[in-house]
Formats: structure tokens, C-alpha cells, sequence
């Protein structure tokens, strides 16, 4: 087999030989997943885009498995869903597993975000690698919502009630809007019809724009704690067997919480209150979504006009897109940032204390705290990134990663 | 291949590294299928569903000479009173001149092993394709051997159920059945 | 740069947060209301497992006691199996209680119900059930310890968490605005509860003979309830050892992989 990037590979086998010469899939694998050059030092933070991998795969095949016996009917779903937790053969191990597995794929992919803004993943020539990052992660954020209303409990039924007559905030055509995404005037069975048939397609959809996303990454390869690129062959490993066995191992890691959670504390994540039926005539006393969307309810309640509480909560994410250009530093990795890099945990501290304000009722101190909290996250990217880029002194960078991977070592 | 330039030591050992290889492969292979079974097994029939897969009939109301239909597992189920000539036919025919050899007494035998020759049970379903065979209901053609005709390709069945004439392979199937009582059977 | 020990630290803390989000989601309403009693359920935790007797007991209360106003519409008798019943003693219970059901000449009858239909509903449907009961119509039964927050503790708090208008305080009655006829419920949001107290001492009389205290009622019959939300926990349970016992080790395996190929590398 071929020992360096770029050399053609020699296939042994007569068959894959025959294949390979027709149509070059494994040739294809060969050059991005084995001998593919991959810098050496990446910390576990980059065994993330692995696991959110894995968890993709997980959810598609536990929802299709779920969708041969889930019925998206109004009078139906949520005895559906109960039958499946009941009576159909391994039924509570496959709805358990995509229910938590829902939190697991979006934490997951949120530790992936985190790693690629704290070394600066999105700088060029990574921007459109990290735009379609935001893309999925939108497109997640609507199959998620979508998916949470299928069981038809009453935090199904809220929520949607809820996030649809956000688009009623749109002047003159938003009521319009409204009735149209319902397919009625409530939210009700053609509401529940579509969005299952919506959260059958869309995965499928974050799969197409997934390797969109590893097409990109695969033409200036991956970025790397250091942030400085490859200089030459003593700076990076092939891909298999380094990275595949450490994200093995970093998936196997992951697992094991993820199966804590789907064992021994299924309900932990969700709300008590989707185990009662919708009823479209009473509210319950609260509603608030999964916890991965509550930084962001957060900033739908902290703005007190309603429009301008829909375009912060879109804007907090859509800002995402054009993060690349709006770091003017000159270094990729925080680790070179003494001053930004307080700011980045700064940041995660305040979309923990969002995620928290999103989970209680908007009074007392919840209101100031999390108007303060959604000030500083729209001033860390609007203000302080462009900012600090310029002002920020970087300390200087190693000549290469052998070099400081070799010091580190003799450290 | 980079394994060539591991020099050999406590960890990079070769020898110590393919085993481990091997072995989390092999551990790896049984996590697979170990996990791919709950999906395989979902899609067997649902407690429910086994739950509905007996049903009770009361024969009583049966007139001799008549049959009547119900529904088992979703299929089709013939529970015919057998005249005496009906029976007397279906014990005369030797077994060499059956397609799928079997006696009466073997086809009307309940599952306490109890013989009760004037009540037949099949499955309506015709074994060649699977068609609802003809028979069952007053002025049905019956066939030849006064038992069920198949519209569909011409199969032709005997009152003892079994196949007679026609493409169909086998005799039609007996359900597993259990007279609870005199007037009472339990299909399934 | 982080070293590895700062990397875990920060998984660690990560790990925390996600536990006080989910701690945060799910306190609430727990505004001056007293503590809900800690019972020590034997369902609870890994290696939790139901107790029979106490839920064949429980379903005993529920027949005779909740099943007046309560429907368990999501079981089936043949689940009651899963108590540790026998197919006839099923066939017995399920016998007892007559259904609805169509004719073979098409007209509608009442038949004795078999293990394969539902539990008998009180009310014919949710309004008859509302109109019967004062314009609400009480819940359905059958996932009610996994619909509240606190679970069993509070299923069990309501039921044993009465108290009587001559046992109020004069601040009580006036905050809450209890009047006579008012039921006063320790651990009731609002604590004005539109059940009469279901349960007392002696209110079932146990065909094992246990002691029908309160108290005892009321733990048996939550038993059976989270018995009923959850039946397949013990399952789960043990399915959940054997899958986490195997994870480990194949990430032990994996660990052993992953440092022998790097081993030239470090």
C-alpha cells in the first residue's frame, strides 16, 4: 500500500484492484482516512467531530427503526409512543436512546464549537468549513425542535405552539406566516403530520451538508491546537491508525456517559410534563425547551419587544456566520491570546448563565441577569473580537508543531 | 506502512500491538452485533399484537354441513361441521394418491391430542399464492372433492382440506387449536 | 497550552454544568412548599427492582379505591403478568369487568374483558369525565410517576399529605383561602386539591393480610403506579450494568491501542 499522501495506492486485492480502477472509493478512502497527513498534537478536544459522527448515525438509525411504529397522528401519537415503550420488542432501549441521544449530539457538538472558536478553527481558510458548521447546527436546531413535538405531550404541544407564533412577530405577513406552518389555526394533526415528515428528511439533509463539511476540512486538512499550520512530513501522522484509535477510544469515553444517561436516568434531561397528553386547552404552568435551546429562549425573553426578541434570538446564531471576519487577530489559537482567551471562557460562563435564566420564569433576577448575559455575548463577537484582534499583543508562535511538541516533551 | 518504523519497545512492540489490535477488534465485532439486535428485534411482532394472536370461537351455532370464516393473525380461518359423508370421503382416500400425504385423523386432532372428526379447521389461505380459496359459504363452488376451490389458479381441495388438484403444493395448514369445551375452541 | 490534567478539569467542569442545567430544568415550583417525605423506594437507582408484593397490593388500592375516577388507559390487563400474576388469575381480574365490543351480527354488546384489551376506563370519555367531577376530569393513571416533578415521593405526598379544616391554622385558611368544603393538600401546587382524600387506615382490606394503614396504601399503590410508568425498568437496569461493563473495557482495549500506536510518537 501507498505510504505517502499523494502517491497513487497499489491494491493487492484483485477485486478492489477492479473496482477501485472503475469507480476510486477506495482509493479515495485510503487518501482521506488513512494516509491522509493530520497534525500530531490535537488534544481530545478534536475527538469531538468523531462523536458527533457517531451520534448522527445513531440518531438516524434509532429514528427510522422508531418511525416503523410511531404514528403521527393528533388522537395516536402519544399512545404510539407508549406502545413503543411497552410493547414493541427492544421499543424503551431505541426511544430512550434517541431521546437522550438528542442532549448527547448537540453536547457533543457543542464542545466541537467551543474548540473551534477557542483555537480559532473558523480563520481563514477555514471560513466556509465553518459556516457550514453553522448550517448544520441550525438545521440540528430545527430537526431537534421538530422531533421534540412527535411524542404529542404537552411540552410537545407548547413548545410548538410557542417557537411557530415566533414568526407571527414578522410585520404585516407573520399571522399569515403562522396559520401556514400550522396548516390550520392551532397547532394540531397537519401541524404534526408535517413535522414528522420534516424530521424524517432533514438528517438526512445534515448528512448531505456533513460532507460538505469534511470536504472542506480535507482541503487544508484540520486546524490544530497550536494553530500554526504543517510545515512537513515530521509534523503530522496519517490519520489511520493515530487519530482513528485515539477517536476511538475518546467515542468509547463518550459512550459510557451516554449510556449512564439512556440506562439509569432516561427522564433526567426531558421535562415531567411531555408525559401528559397535549391538551390544547391548558398550558402548563411553564414552557421551556430542551436544555440545549435554552441559551437561546434565554435571549428571546430577555428582549422585551417581541420582533426584536425573534431577531436577537436568530442574530445570536447567524452571527456565527460571519464570525471569521470579524476576528482581526493575526494567530488562530487562543493559546497565543493571553488576553481573548479569558474572554472565550468568559463566554462560556455566559451562555451557561443564559442556559440557566432560559430555564426559570422570566422574573426577579432572571430578567436583569439575563439582559446583562445577552449584552455581553452580542459585545463579545460584535465589539470585543474585531477589537481585541487588533489591540491584543500574540505571544510569539513555535517555529513548527515538531518543535513544540519535541520541547514539551523535554519540559 | 508507518508500523515499519515503530521501533520495538514496551509499548511498540509489533507483536504486543497486533494482538491488541485483534482483540479490540474482535471485542469491537461482538459490540456490533450485540447492538444491532434490539434493532433486528423490533420488528418482531409487538407484545400487543402476540397478545391478539389466540382467539376464542363458540362452534355451537355451526348447522352440520355448514362452515364459517374467522379472522386469526389476520388471515383467514375455516371452521367447517363436517357431514358424515364429508368425512367418510375424506377417510377413504388411500395416501398414495395424495400430493402432500396425510391422514384425516391426523388433519381434525386437536392439540390435548383428541380426535373430533366433524370439525375441520384450516387456515383459508391457498397454498400456491395465497388466495382465499372458494368453499366456505352456501353455493360456493366447492371443487371435485367437496372441499375448497381456488379461483385464482384452480387449485382444488378435498373435505379433509388437503390439495387434490391444481398448482398448489400443500395441503391447507391446520392451525394449532384446543377444544376447551364441547362448543369452545381456542385457535392458537 | 493546555496540559492534559487542565483539559480534564475543564471536561469535569463541563460534565457539572450540564448537571446544574439539568438540575435546572427540572426544579421548579418548588416555592414555600413543605419538603416532599423521602421514602425509600426499592425501585430506585442502578440495581433497582420493583417489589410484587407491595405492587400487587397497589394494584389491589388501584382496583378498589382509584379505578372509581382514575383511568390506567395505557395497560392492558395481560401487562398485570409482568406483576407477577398468573395467565389465569389475568383472565380472572380481566373477567370481572365488562366491555364494549361489536357483535358478530354487528350490534353492539358488553362482553367479560380479555387479558388482550385495555384497562376499563371510569368514564366513557374525557368529558363525561369532567362533568362527573366538578369540570375536571381526573388524569389518567398510567405514566403519572413519570408526569410529576419529585416522581413517587410526590404521588406518595399527595396521598398521605391531607389535612384536615379543623387541623389548619387560622394563616393557612386565610393565605390559601380554604373554605369548609375544601380539600387542604400539604403537597399540592396552590394546595387547594379537588380530590377528597382518596386513602385512610382500614380503607382496603389486603388479601395478604398486611397491615392497611395509610401509609402502607399508599406506598403499595405507588409502587404499582411506577410499576405501570416504567415496566420495563429492571430491564433497563440490567441491560444498563452489562452495556456499561462492556463499554469500559473496550474503552480499556481501545486506551491500550491508541498508546501502543502512538507509543513512537510520545
Amino acid at each position: 500500500m501507498a505510504s505517502t499522501h499523494g502517491a497513487p495506492p497499489v491494491f493487492n486485492n484483485k477485486v478492489v484492484a477492479w473496482i477501485d480502477h472503475r469507480l476510486p472509493i477506495f482509493s479515495y478512502i485510503e487518501k482521506e482516512y488513512h494516509t491522509f497527513p493530520t497534525p500530531r498534537n490535537f488534544n481530545y478536544f478534536w475527538n469531538f467531530g468523531a462523536i458527533a459522527t457517531v451520534m448522527l448515525v445513531l440518531m438516524i438509525v434509532t429514528g427510522i427503526v422508531l418511525a416503523t411504529n410511531y404514528q403521527p397522528n393528533a388522537d395516536l401519537a402519544f399512545a404510539s409512543v407508549e406502545r413503543i415503550m411497552r410493547d414493541v420488542p427492544s421499543g424503551w432501549l431505541l426511544r430512550y436512546m434517541h431521546m437522550t441521544g438528542a442532549s448527547f449530539f448537540f453536547a457533543a457538538v457543542y464542545v466541537h464549537i467551543f474548540r473551534g472558536l477557542y483555537y480559532g478553527s473558523y480563520k481563514a481558510p477555514r471560513e466556509l468549513l465553518w459556516m457550514l458548521g453553522v448550517v448544520i447546527l441550525l438545521l440540528m436546531m430545527a430537526t431537534a425542535f421538530m422531533g421534540y413535538v412527535l411524542p404529542w405531550g404537552q411540552m410537545s404541544f407548547w413548545g410548538a405552539t410557542v417557537i411557530t407564533n415566533l414568526f407571527s412577530a414578522i410585520p404585516v405577513v407573520g399571522d399569515s406566516i403562522v396559520t401556514w406552518l400550522w396548516g390550520g389555526f392551532a397547532v394540531g394533526n397537519p401541524t404534526l403530520n408535517r413535522f414528522f415528515a420534516l424530521h424524517y428528511l432533514l438528517p438526512f439533509i445534515i448528512v448531505g451538508v456533513v460532507a460538505l463539511h469534511v470536504v472542506a476540512l480535507h482541503v487544508h486538512g484540520s486546524n490544530n491546537p497550536l494553530g500554526i499550520d504543517p510545515k512537513g512530513p515530521q509534523d503530522t501522522v496519517p490519520f489511520h491508525p493515530y487519530y482513528t484509535m485515539k477517536d476511538g477510544f475518546g467515542v468509547m469515553v463518550f459512550l459510557i456517559i451516554y449510556a449512564a444517561f439512556v440506562f439509569f436516568a432516561p427522564n433526567a434531561l426531558g421535562d415531567v410534563n411531555n408525559y401528559i397528553q397535549a391538551n390544547p386547552l391548558v398550558t402548563p404552568n411553564e414552557i421551556v425547551p430542551e436544555w440545549y435551546l435554552l441559551p437561546f429562549y434565554a435571549i428571546l425573553r430577555a428582549i422585551p419587544d417581541k420582533l426584536g426578541g425573534v431577531i436577537c434570538m436568530f442574530g445570536s446564531i447567524l452571527l456565527l456566520l460571519v464570525l471569521p471576519w470579524l476576528d482581526t487577530s493575526r494567530v488562530r489559537s487562543c493559546t497565543f491570546r493571553p488576553i481573548y482567551k479569558w474572554f472565550v471562557f468568559l463566554l462560556v460562563i455566559d451562555v451557561i448563565v443564559l442556559g440557566y435564566c432560559g430555564a426559570h420564569p422570566p422574573e426577579g433576577w432572571y430578567v436583569p441577569i439575563s439582559r446583562l448575559a445577552t449584552a455581553y455575548y452580542f459585545f463579545h463577537f460584535i465589539i470585543l473580537l474585531p477589537v481585541l484582534g487588533k489591540i491584543e499583543r500574540p505571544l510569539p508562535l513555535p517555529s513548527s508543531i515538531a518543535d513544540a511538541v519535541l520541547k514539551k516533551k523535554a519540559v | 506502512m508507518a508500523s515499519s518504523s515503530i521501533p520495538a519497545g514496551a509499548h511498540g512492540d509489533p507483536t504486543r500491538r497486533d494482538f491488541l489490535m485483534v482483540a479490540t477488534g474482535a471485542l469491537g465485532a461482538v459490540g456490533a452485533i450485540a447492538v444491532a439486535w434490539p434493532f433486528i428485534n423490533n420488528l418482531n411482532p409487538a407484545a400487543d399484537t402476540l397478545a391478539l394472536s389466540t382467539i376464542e370461537v363458540n362452534v355451537q351455532a355451526i348447522p352440520v354441513g355448514q362452515a364459517i370464516t374467522v379472522k386469526w393473525r389476520g388471515k383467514p380461518v375455516f371452521i367447517r361441521h363436517r357431514t358424515e359423508k364429508e368425512i367418510k370421503e375424506a377417510e377413504a382416500v388411500p395416501l398414495s394418491e395424495l400430493r402432500d400425504p396425510q391422514t384425516d385423523d391426523s388433519r381434525v386432532t386437536d392439540t390435548a391430542k383428541k380426535v373430533r372428526r366433524e370439525w375441520l379447521i384450516v387456515v383459508g389461505v391457498c397454498t400456491h399464492l395465497g388466495c382465499v380459496p372458494l368453499g366456505t359459504k352456501d353455493g360456493d363452488p366447492r371443487g371435485e372433492y367437496d372441499g375448497w376451490f381456488c379461483p385464482c389458479h384452480g387449485s382444488q381441495y378435498d373435505s379433509s382440506g388437503r390439495i387434490r388438484k391444481g398448482p398448489a403444493p400443500l395441503n391447507l395448514a391446520v392451525p394449532d387449536y384446543l377444544f376447551t369445551s364441547d362448543t369452545l375452541v381456542r385457535i392458537g | 497550552m493546555f496540559t492534559k490534567l487542565s483539559l480534564n478539569k475543564l471536561i469535569l467542569t463541563g460534565a457539572v454544568a450540564l448537571a446544574a442545567f439539568s438540575a435546572g430544568t427540572v426544579a421548579t415550583a418548588a416555592e414555600d412548599m413543605p419538603p416532599l417525605p423521602k421514602h425509600d423506594w426499592g425501585f430506585k437507582g442502578p440495581f433497582g427492582t420493583y417489589d410484587r408484593a407491595a405492587a400487587q397490593r397497589g394494584f389491589q388500592v388501584y382496583k378498589e379505591v382509584c379505578s372509581a375516577c382514575h383511568s390506567l388507559e395505557l395497560l392492558s390487563y395481560r401487562n398485570l403478568e409482568g406483576l407477577g400474576l398468573t395467565e389465569n388469575q389475568v383472565k380472572g381480574i380481566a373477567a370481572e369487568f365488562q366491555v364494549s365490543d361489536i357483535s358478530d351480527d354487528g350490534s353492539p354488546i358488553d362482553r367479560p374483558a380479555r387479558p388482550s384489551d385495555h384497562f376499563k376506563k371510569p368514564f366513557p370519555n374525557e368529558l363525561a369525565a369532567a362533568a362527573a367531577n366538578g369540570g375536571k376530569a381526573p388524569p389518567d393513571l398510567s405514566v403519572i410517576v413519570k408526569a410529576r416533578e419529585g416522581g413517587p415521593d410526590y404521588v406518595y405526598g399527595i396521598l398521605t399529605g391531607y389535612v384536615p379544616y379543623d387541623k389548619l391554622t387560622p394563616e393557612q385558611i386565610k393565605e390559601f383561602n380554604v373554605k369548609k368544603d375544601d380539600h387542604f393538600n400539604l403537597h399540592f401546587p396552590g394546595h387547594r386539591i379537588a380530590m377528597p382524600p382518596p386513602l385512610e387506615d382500614g380503607k382496603v382490606t389486603y388479601v395478604d393480610g398486611t397491615k392497611n394503614t395509610l401509609q402502607q396504601e399508599a406506598s403499595d399503590v405507588v409502587e404499582f403506579l411506577a410499576w405501570a410508568s416504567e415496566p420495563h425498568l429492571e430491564d433497563r437496569n440490567r441491560t444498563g450494568v452489562r452495556v456499561i461493563l462492556f463499554l469500559l473495557v473496550m474503552a480499556a482495549f481501545m486506551y491500550a491501542v491508541k498508546r501502543s500506536v502512538w507509543a513512537d510518537k510520545h
